[in-house]
């Protein structure tokens, strides 16, 4: 207990985190898709990278971290997910994923809904997820609404992007939403545009605010945002005519900025994915035919899209409903592991690092600011006790945004209540 | 449609004129080949668990050929905690020879150089819903769950089991998996029976049977139950319900079973036949084993305290995502836990999941073992046991990894009752044997080779030696003939 308040102190004092941190002697992974640095120099000032890589000088002044034997890497991107939005998925009174009665939806923005304090922020921390992007799910549209990019850093400030990117619905799931049909999940995003279009031609006539109006006015601004390309717009779908018929909308659409989300059968469109410069952010190992969307499902699909050159983030969609965000890296290391196995396409470990670091934050335009070690970039380090892909590895120490995080989380104080089995001369409730 | 089914069904009825009596089963020992009541004279006792058969969807499962094989030059756990560097594996006719550093094979063995790989037993999942639950996971494919009553006793598992589910292949191919447990899901307390698969596609369900191997019960206690019930304004709402509804269900089975047992010990008139009945006489006659869905610890110590009342005992409890709270008193109860590695938070009672389960069961010297619960999770075991094995050891408790092996094939067969023929390299055990291209604790390793009772079933360098299930056939990305793509 001494030990997370002390810890907890140190970056309450140090609000600006203008410290100058050098972390030397590590096996350092920029995360940027290069091969891992031996004996490399990772160096934050102000919450922002330095420098990285080998041959960089410690400047004078700077608290040396020793890292020798361990590897230093920006933390993980994890997404899009549910941090910060919900205490455990079957609470059903906390939990802010989704509205089906809501009369919003593109509108909908989860930024203000963030909960820093949220058990699974804290645990996953500790797992080495620094950023995430938090989705809203869609339950009453087939427009989720407008997701958040977050830190995962012990400070009351979550939220690194608001309305980063706007989900939508557009395979099995948006059929069902819709009344029943992928032809009516076009027939609600078409009408939905064009409203929008019709509110910025004329917002006076726009009607928007009577019971029976099928987009509000505050889902305006939202769509406006999808046309102009302000706001990416990420499509979940897996089918690979599904995933024909999302890359068609840029033809009516100029503006619209797409990523795909799941996409199990991208594989089989990559060619075309890859010409429509179109990043993927996607189900991990799926392998399975979990539905009819899904038949072409292969470990192989993540290889073969980056093999064909389309930038492609992984993320545990489709995997579970745990907040165990930190098996990401499990998940990359598997990437690796079947590039031995003969017939299938896999990762190197530059690319399977990079695709749960700097992939994630690329796909929304935001590899200039988190995701990877390279200069500019926000001071989120992890130091972990060996090759992060690996099942045995796990951090040691953790900055986000040049802060030293707390190495404590709820997980480890139950640990540590039940290391020694049995009630002592108080019940459990009194050891803490 | 459906209107011609129900005139089907009555007219069925109508046939077998036994409208009267309704749809209840009757004893084989009450009614004779025609149907008709057999007059209740004293009739001889058929001998004890003689009056109706106890295995009536026989297994027909036979292991493929297989060539004698000796694996050489490998990293071995013999899965009962043994680890032999530079090792030797022989096996033939099915069945493990013999293991060790140097080990004589006969003349014509095929030999397998490792250099730089492990050999394991295969890995046992406990806890999987493939062919119950399959992919494509479709609402026509939703068999799990007979979620229309808390106490479904007389469901089997095996009735609703498609031995087509692309998820074995995946299993076997990617997670080394040679034997698996499908259960019954976990909406009502008294989910129905479990059947035990070998991981070798079949025709039919009795054709992956693992032959011989005891049944189980699937219980479940906590949120489950009480939601589904509850949500229908159904009793059990509450986990007092929830125990109201198995005591009062105990009951009534400790009556069934005094009356076949002194009708089968000293005769007269046979009982009424009750197919839900069968099988928790069987649990409390030390047949059938009871795998009791359960997270929270002071929970389990309820249902471990209901079944001494009743006479039975609790032989895992799965998830059970507090035991590490309770490792003492699961130790005293003979009770295992089968886990996860580290999901955990996805629900109330789930709330409290840590990554040092295992380790700490473990090390409070109970019986603990991973399992999957999951089409996908069932693929990666031997990874699961390597996180939970690091988190241990990032506690302080130091496991090895041969022995960790236990939590993936020993400890699960014990649990199963099938620890005598699989579960570990021992001579004269089913050869179930997993060729690893690298430490299996490693994320960069995969499985090599399979054998299945000895005969080689996955092999990675062989694109002809990997299951497509019917489902999977002529379908684009699964099935290689139609793109060229190898899955």
């Amino acid at each position: 207990m001494k030990a997370l308040l002390l810890a907890a102190a140190a970056f309450v004092a140090a609000p600006a985190a203008a410290q100058t941190v050098a972390i030397t002697g590590g096996t350092v992974a920029l995360g940027d898709g290069s091969q891992p640095i031996p004996n490399g120099t990772v160096v934050f000032a102000g919450g922002r990278i330095v420098a990285a890589g080998a041959g960089v000088a410690v400047p004078a002044g700077a608290t040396v971290v020793d890292a020798r034997g361990k590897w230093v890497t920006p933390g993980l991107v994890t997404g899009p997910n549910d941090l910060g939005l919900l205490d455990a998925d079957g609470v059903e009174e906390s939990n802010d994923l989704s509205a089906r009665t809501s009369p919003f939806n593109a509108g909908i923005d989860v930024a203000a809904a963030i909960n820093p304090d949220s058990i699974a922020i804290g645990n996953e921390r500790l797992g080495g997820v620094t950023r995430a992007l938090v989705a809203p799910g869609a339950a009453g549209s087939i427009f989720a609404g407008q997701g958040a990019v977050i830190d995962l850093g012990a400070d009351p400030d979550p939220v690194t992007r608001a309305r980063a990117f706007q989900y939508v619905e557009l395979g099995e799931a948006g059929g069902r939403i819709a009344g029943g049909s992928r032809p009516a999940a076009y027939a609600a995003l078409r009408d939905a545009l064009a409203q929008a279009r019709d509110y910025r031609r004329d917002p006076a006539a726009f009607d928007g605010r009577s019971r029976d109006a099928l987009v509000k006015r505050a889902d305006v601004q939202g769509l406006l945002d999808v046309l102009d390309g302000k706001t990416p717009l990420l499509v979940h779908v897996e089918r690979a005519s599904d995933i024909r018929a999302v890359l068609a909308l840029p033809r009516t659409y100029p503006g619209m900025k797409l990523v795909l989300v799941g996409a199990t059968e991208a594989w089989m469109v990559a060619p075309e994915i890859a010409a429509a410069r179109v990043p993927v952010i996607a189900a991990a190992l799926a392998d399975l035919p979990a539905s009819f969307e899904q038949v072409a499902a292969t470990e192989s699909n993540v290889g073969r899209l980056t093999r064909a050159g389309v930038v492609t983030a992984i993320s545990t969609i489709g995997a579970n409903d745990a907040p165990g965000e930190h098996i990401i890296k499990q998940y990359a290391g598997n990437l690796v592991a079947i590039a031995k196995v003969p017939g299938s396409v896999g990762l190197d470990w530059g690319q399977a690092f990079a695709a749960i670091t700097s992939r994630p934050a690329e796909v929304l335009g935001m590899g200039g600011e988190i995701g990877s070690l390279r200069p500019g970039r926000r001071a989120d380090v992890v130091v972990w006790s060996g090759d992060p892909l690996e099942l045995a590895s796990a951090p040691q120490a953790i900055w986000i945004d040049g802060r030293a995080q707390p190495t404590q989380s709820r997980q480890t104080r139950l640990r540590d209540r039940y290391l020694t089995p049995g009630e002592a001369a108080l019940p459990k409730a009194y050891s803490y | 449609m459906r209107a011609t089914g129900l005139a089907g069904v009555a007219m069925a009825l109508a046939l077998v004129g036994c409208a009267e009596s309704g749809a209840r089963p009757q004893s084989a020992g009450d009614n004779d080949a025609s149907g008709r009541k057999v007059a209740a004279e004293k009739q001889r006792a058929p001998g004890l668990n003689k009056g109706y058969s106890h295995d009536p969807f026989p297994s027909t499962y036979r292991a493929y050929p297989g060539v004698p094989t000796l694996v050489r030059n490998v990293t071995i756990y013999d899965g009962e905690g043994g680890r032999i560097e530079n090792g030797q594996v022989l096996f033939a006719d099915g069945k493990v020879v013999a293991v060790g550093q140097n080990v004589d094979a006969p003349a014509g063995t095929t030999v397998i150089d490792g250099a730089g790989k492990w050999v394991t037993p295969g890995i046992i999942d406990i806890h999987s819903h493939l062919g119950d639950y399959p992919t494509p996971s479709v609402q026509a494919h939703s068999d799990g769950n007979e979620a229309t009553d808390p106490v479904t006793a007389d469901v089997w598992a095996e009735h609703s089991v498609w031995p087509q589910d692309p998820g074995f292949g995946k299993a076997l191919a990617n997670g080394g998996v040679t034997t698996l447990q499908i259960l019954p899901g976990s909406a009502n307390l008294f989910g129905g029976r479990s059947v035990v698969l070998k991981n070798v596609y079949a025709r039919t369900m009795q054709g992956m049977k693992f032959p011989g191997a005891p049944y189980g019960l699937k219980m479940a206690c906590g949120e489950n139950p009480k939601r589904v019930y509850g949500g229908k304004n159904r009793k059990p709402s509450t986990r007092m319900g929830n125990v109201a509804v198995d005591r009062a269900t105990w009951a009534k089975a400790a009556k069934y079973r005094q009356d076949w047992d002194a009708y089968e010990t000293n005769g007269g008139k046979a009982p009424d036949r009750d197919i839900a009945m069968d099988t928790l006489r069987g649990v409390l006659s030390g047949e059938i084993r009871v795998q009791n869905h359960c997270y929270r610890a002071d929970e389990m110590a309820i249902v471990m305290d209901m079944a001494k009342e009743f006479g039975y005992r609790v032989t895992a409890f799965h998830h059970a995502v507090e035991a590490y709270k309770i490792g003492d008193l699961l130790k005293a109860n003979d009770t295992c836990a089968a886990v996860w590695a580290d999901w955990y938070g996805f629900k109330m009672e789930s709330y409290d999941g840590i990554g040092e389960n295992l380790a700490l069961l473990h090390k409070a010297g109970a019986c603990a073992m991973i399992h999957s619960d999951d089409e996908n999770g069932i693929q990666r075991l031997n990874q699961e046991v390597a996180k939970a094995l690091a988190s241990g050891r990032r506690a302080g408790i130091d496991v090895p990894d041969a022995e960790a092996w236990e939590w993936l094939s020993y400890g699960p067969a014990k649990a199963l009752g099938i620890a005598e023929r699989t579960g570990s390299l021992k001579p004269g055990k089913m050869a179930d044997v997993v060729l690893w291209n690298g430490d299996p604790f490693s994320v960069y390793t995969r499985p090599e080779k399979v054998w299945v009772d000895g005969a080689l079933l996955y092999d990675a360098l062989d694109p002809k030696r990997r299951p497509i299930s019917d489902f999977e056939l002529g379908q684009p990305g699964r099935d290689p003939r139609m793109t060229g793509e190898v899955k």
